[in-house]
């Protein structure tokens, strides 16, 4: 179990002095504590081979088109159910669309819901977090709130959500922007409880300390004390909680889709690729492959992301 | 702790509660209309009479009582004077499906040994190859089998089940030949008898394949908990009193380290329960698993709402349950934990 006071956001505000060995001089040149955090990040070997291909799939997915430009939506029926060739390396799906354009497309769908989803999350957790975690009258009301959202079943109240809405929403955004923000928002919705309760839990500790006092002495108002002293000392549990939203972002949108509550069928994400080609599974069941190991690996380097910047994070750990 | 647990029962009422006006609010917007799928022919003013006969006239608040009168006062008194007989049955109507016109309830009650069989007996699967796993793991730390642990349960958590799922279905029901040993069904059979062997051999082969992929998930959380609780009490200072005690090792890990280990490990396991149910949702659609997680499907898809309502309360009923549940354990279990 974890402590009750994350101690990330306690080193953040002064770094644990590094352990003075011979070579460690005191006139080292003043360095930014972000700097000490990439070097611990560099050492988790995992973390950096995360980032990495996260990266290159972000590049992918949106500088691919550029490159290889057929369209998604294009049909070649000549070219149908085609495996892997020269002119298409991921093969053709049952009406002739290039698998790879289709890929490219379907990861810009997934990666940007991912990442609105966790943006949106996020936002929401910090602010009740900090709303509740600094001023105590309405701590009581929020984290009811917060223990209430966590009680209601989310799949099925997500898959509920999509299908109320998506009617209205696809009327007055046109059927793709209008599932979008449907879908990022009930995600969003559905996933800021966890960043809040870290969030609150770090605010309250923090609000204990003296330079809070110093700063509530001179006269700083909440508004100002937030974003200036509390905000950025809470910023390392904030950024894992980002890493990991991302995934299960990507993950939520993905089993929507699959579950055919997604996106529209002419518009491919992973999830709905995914979907489609289980029906193709016995003759074709590399169609399956790609998007499934797209989701997969996308996740995996996520999660391997996280694990090393929340190391990279602790001031106990980092320096070692 | 009586009057501990006494006092989250009923805190968990109005929870409870304001859940189902939640959820009850929130598909009351459902844009859906029961009358859709009626024959064009049927007069407008028959179309409304089948809508006041299902109860659509009324205000909401009115719809929403009475749907809830329905939930937690009738269908239990329903199965009471079933099974008891000096209780009555109720004099008021049961709640109805608007897609299947039967009794929401019954469905559900069909629907649930198969959704038990498959997920329950996957969480126990999943459970008991995770301790192994995590108390090896955390004993000997940083070995080439913590390390490899690791690895697989990052790979439990990032494989979601709908493509561990499928991939399962490609090795082993299209790529496998079909007379091998190896060879498992990919779709679940529920007309299935078993009253032979034979029979109960093809129940545990079509089993196989969901009860992995669920297990998968699980034994990826579970053994990473176990591990790290392991791993928190192997540094304590009773540990080396034991060992200094002279106990063999064996006493000293599955004894003392694992009895306090499991304290927290009992509560995961019981809140991991109703998210299983949530999981097995897409599980069950991918091996055609006509569960409860299946029916929701097909009635959201069929904009049947009592049906929807219900089972989403359900759900939100077990996640309370058992939140309540694994605190009332924790207490039990830890004895210097006392809420009192």
């Amino acid at each position: 179990m974890t402590d009750p006071i994350d101690p990330a956001a306690a080193g953040a505000v002064s770094p644990a002095p590094p352990a003075l060995s011979e070579d460690t001089r005191i006139d080292a040149p003043a360095r930014n504590q972000w700097w000490d955090v990439w070097d611990q990040f560099k050492t988790h070997k995992g973390a950096v081979f995360g980032a990495s291909f996260f990266i290159f799939v972000i590049a992918a997915v949106y500088l691919g088109p550029f490159l290889w430009t057929i369209d998604p939506t294009y049909i070649d029926i000549r070219a149908r159910n085609s495996g892997p060739t020269w002119a298409h390396p991921f093969g053709t799906d049952q009406l002739g669309r290039d698998m790879l354009a289709r890929m490219m497309a379907g990861g810009q769908t997934s990666i940007s819901v991912g990442l609105t989803a966790m943006a949106l999350a996020l936002l929401l957790g910090t602010l009740v977090g900090v709303l509740a975690g600094y001023f105590k009258r309405i701590d009581g009301l929020l984290m009811r709130t917060t223990d209430l959202f966590l009680a209601l079943p989310l799949l099925p109240l997500l898959l509920v959500m999509v299908m109320l809405f998506r009617q209205p929403l696809s009327a007055s955004f046109g059927p793709e922007t209008g599932i979008f923000i449907l879908i990022v928002v009930a995600i969003g919705i559905t996933s800021w409880m966890p960043t809040a309760r870290i969030v609150r839990g770090d605010v309250l500790a923090l609000k204990e300390r003296e330079f809070v006092l110093a700063a509530r002495s001179i006269g700083t108002r909440p508004g100002k004390m937030i974003l200036r002293h509390v905000l950025p000392n809470v910023m390392s549990p904030i950024m894992v909680s980002a890493t990991l939203g991302i995934a299960t972002a990507i993950i939520t949108e993905s089993a929507l889709s699959f579950l055919g509550l997604g996106f529209p069928p002419d518009f491919p994400t992973w999830g709905r690729l995914l979907f489609d080609a289980t029906d193709f599974m016995q003759q074709h069941p590399e169609r399956v492959m790609w998007p499934g190991l797209a989701i997969s690996l996308t996740v995996l380097s996520v999660n391997y992301m996280g694990d090393g910047l929340r190391d990279a994070l602790d001031p106990r750990i980092r320096g070692l | 702790m009586l009057t501990y647990t006494i006092r989250r029962l009923l805190t968990a009422i109005p929870t409870l509660i304001f859940i189902s006006l939640i959820i009850f609010l929130l598909l009351d917007m459902a844009p859906g209309d029961p009358t859709a799928q009626l024959p064009l022919t049927i007069p407008p003013e028959v179309r409304e009479q089948i809508r006041q006969s299902l109860g659509l006239g009324e205000p909401v608040h009115i719809r929403y009582f009475l749907w809830l009168k329905q939930v937690i006062w009738t269908e239990p008194l329903f199965y009471l004077s079933e099974g008891v007989s000096w209780i009555d049955a109720p004099d008021s109507a049961r709640l109805i499906s608007w897609q299947t016109r039967a009794p929401v309830m019954d469905t559900l009650f069909e629907r649930l040994p198969q959704t038990l069989m498959v997920v329950g007996l996957a969480y126990v699967v999943g459970v008991l190859i995770a301790l192994p796993i995590g108390i090896i793991s955390a004993y000997k730390q940083y070995s080439v089998f913590d390390q490899a642990g690791t690895f697989v349960s990052m790979i439990g958590f990032s494989i979601p089940p709908f493509f561990s799922g499928v991939l399962m279905i490609i090795l082993f029901t299209v790529m496998m030949p079909n007379d091998s040993f190896w060879w498992f069904p990919s779709i679940y059979d529920t007309t299935l008898v078993v009253d032979s062997w034979e029979n109960f051999k093809a129940q545990i082969r079509q089993m196989v394949l969901p009860v992995m992929v669920l297990a998968l998930q699980t034994t990826a959380q579970i053994s990473r908990f176990m591990r790290a609780s392991m791993l928190d009490n192997l540094n304590q200072d009773y540990v080396r009193t034991a060992r200094a005690k002279g106990m063999t090792e064996s006493v000293v890990v599955l004894k003392h380290v694992l009895r306090n280990s499991m304290i927290p490990v009992v509560t995961v396991i019981a809140l991991g329960i109703p998210s299983i149910f949530g999981g097995a949702i897409i599980t069950e659609q991918i091996f055609k698993v006509n569960g409860i997680g299946q029916m929701l499907i097909v009635s959201i898809q069929a904009s049947d709402l009592p049906m929807v309502q219900t089972i989403t309360f359900i759900f939100a009923v077990m996640i309370v349950l058992f939140n309540l549940i694994a605190d009332i354990l924790y207490g039990i279990l830890d004895p210097r934990i006392r809420y009192d």
